[in-house]
């Protein structure tokens, strides 16, 4: 798996009117300026896309930074390959 | 010999809910927040007992009067819809009547949605290219507002009744359509479904007197779960538009033209940023229309030639998404 820094970037190529180098593994995304729950379900379809995996908003709700979103990825993939094992 | 799009005419019901009247029946919203989330101001609404084969006819009869081509060069007919007449005979059959078009004309239902144009454009181009017709005729039509509760204001604001009448012929220029890409994900189906139609869950007892003040419903509910919509359109649609470009050996900088189906504004706007499209190669029709379901790609097409923004020569790339989940795309060349 790749690491924050990847996810960073590629959180802040998806949307336009953040730019780049703006975020780090400590911002909380909930803070963003006009963040709404349309941004939640735009991360969510990164993840699926670059990752495979599938969160909802149960998982969004229950992180608040970008480390805590990505250490969920991360853990979420050890489960997923320990089932697929 | 190839085939194209020749023609297309539309119809809409005349009645139209606008988000004046939304904000009337729900006071909790405003017209700004409905504009914003949708990106559509009015919506036409079919009058009771007026179905999809009804909108269906009038756009074919728009169509002989606007384009001067005869109903008897028609050898095949496709309806496209989610709202049949009967579960037999085919609605094509009925309409084939009563348009008033030959008897050695083919006809065929395609019961499908948001992808519908798409795959409709897709069976034209394969009966004309292999010979077995040289006129098709596609209406998409669909009357989503029939099976909406009236206290579901989300899907209220998003669509709205149409239909529309394409046809195909034999390119006699450079005018074609290019090869497809097609997709399905049948996990999909229980976040857009109307509910209650059918045999696998037929109308009941029960459900009848719980939709009773709304006529019974008697064709059954729609049901959307919006942000799992919302999250698959993004997911898919980007990764589409790059497939059809690379099946067409086409850079997305040669694209005139992007249609997609118009599902929502703001979806829309969306999908337009994560492919950097630019705005004047974005063609957006919704505004007056909403979601028409299988109708918007036609409509939209139709109001691009209108505005000047698709010309004879230019190429536009088609992607249909949504019920089922389904997904399809192509490039035409006007």
């Amino acid at each position: 798996m790749s690491d924050i820094n990847d996810f960073i970037k590629k959180i802040e190529a998806e949307f336009e009117e953040i730019s780049p180098g703006s975020l780090n593994p400590g911002t909380n995304f909930r803070e963003m300026k006009d963040w709404s729950s349309m941004h939640a379900l735009i991360i969510i379809a990164l993840i699926d896309t670059e990752y495979g995996i599938s969160l909802n908003g149960e998982h969004m709700r229950s992180v608040s930074t970008i480390k805590e979103l990505f250490d969920l990825i991360g853990k979420k993939k050890v489960t997923q390959q320990h089932i697929n094992d | 010999m190839g085939a194209y799009i020749k023609a297309i005419s539309y119809y809409l019901p005349e009645e139209v809910l606008t988000n004046a009247d939304l904000v009337r029946i729900f006071p909790q919203l405003t017209e700004v927040e409905i504009f914003r989330a949708t990106g559509i101001r009015k919506r036409h609404i079919t009058p009771h007992g007026i179905i999809g084969s009804d909108l269906a006819y009038l756009s074919a009869i728009k169509f002989f009067d606007e384009h001067p081509i005869k109903k008897k060069e028609i050898d095949f007919l496709l309806f496209c819809t989610h709202g049949s007449d009967y579960n037999g005979p085919s609605s094509a059959c009925i309409l084939q009547d009563r348009i008033g078009l030959p008897n050695h004309c083919g006809a065929m239902d395609i019961p499908y949605g948001c992808t519908g144009f798409v795959y409709g454009t897709a069976i034209a181009k394969s009966l004309i290219e292999s010979n077995l017709a040289k006129n098709v005729l596609l209406l998409t039509s669909d009357i989503p507002t029939t099976v909406i509760r009236p206290e579901n204001h989300e899907l209220r604001a998003i669509f709205g009744d149409g239909a529309a009448c394409t046809l195909f012929s034999i390119s006699k220029n450079n005018s074609s359509i290019g090869d497809f890409v097609f997709g399905t994900d049948g996990r999909g189906a229980k976040n857009l479904i109307v509910r209650n139609s059918g045999r696998r869950e037929p109308v009941t007892m029960e459900y009848l007197e719980k939709n009773s003040d709304a006529g019974g419903m008697l064709n059954g509910t729609m049901e959307m779960n919006g942000a799992e919509i919302f999250i698959f359109a993004v997911k898919v649609v980007p990764t589409m538009v790059k497939q059809v470009l690379e099946k067409n050996n086409l850079q997305q900088d040669d694209i005139d033209l992007f249609i997609f189906h118009q599902a929502s504004g703001f979806l829309l706007e969306i999908l337009r940023k994560k492919l950097k499209i630019p705005k004047e190669n974005f063609f957006v029709y919704l505004e007056n229309v909403g979601n028409t379901v299988s109708a918007t790609i036609p409509i939209a097409l139709k109001e691009a030639i209108k505005e000047g923004k698709a010309k004879t020569g230019d190429k536009i790339l088609l992607a249909g998404f949504g019920i089922g989940y389904s997904w399809a795309g192509t490039v035409i060349q006007l």
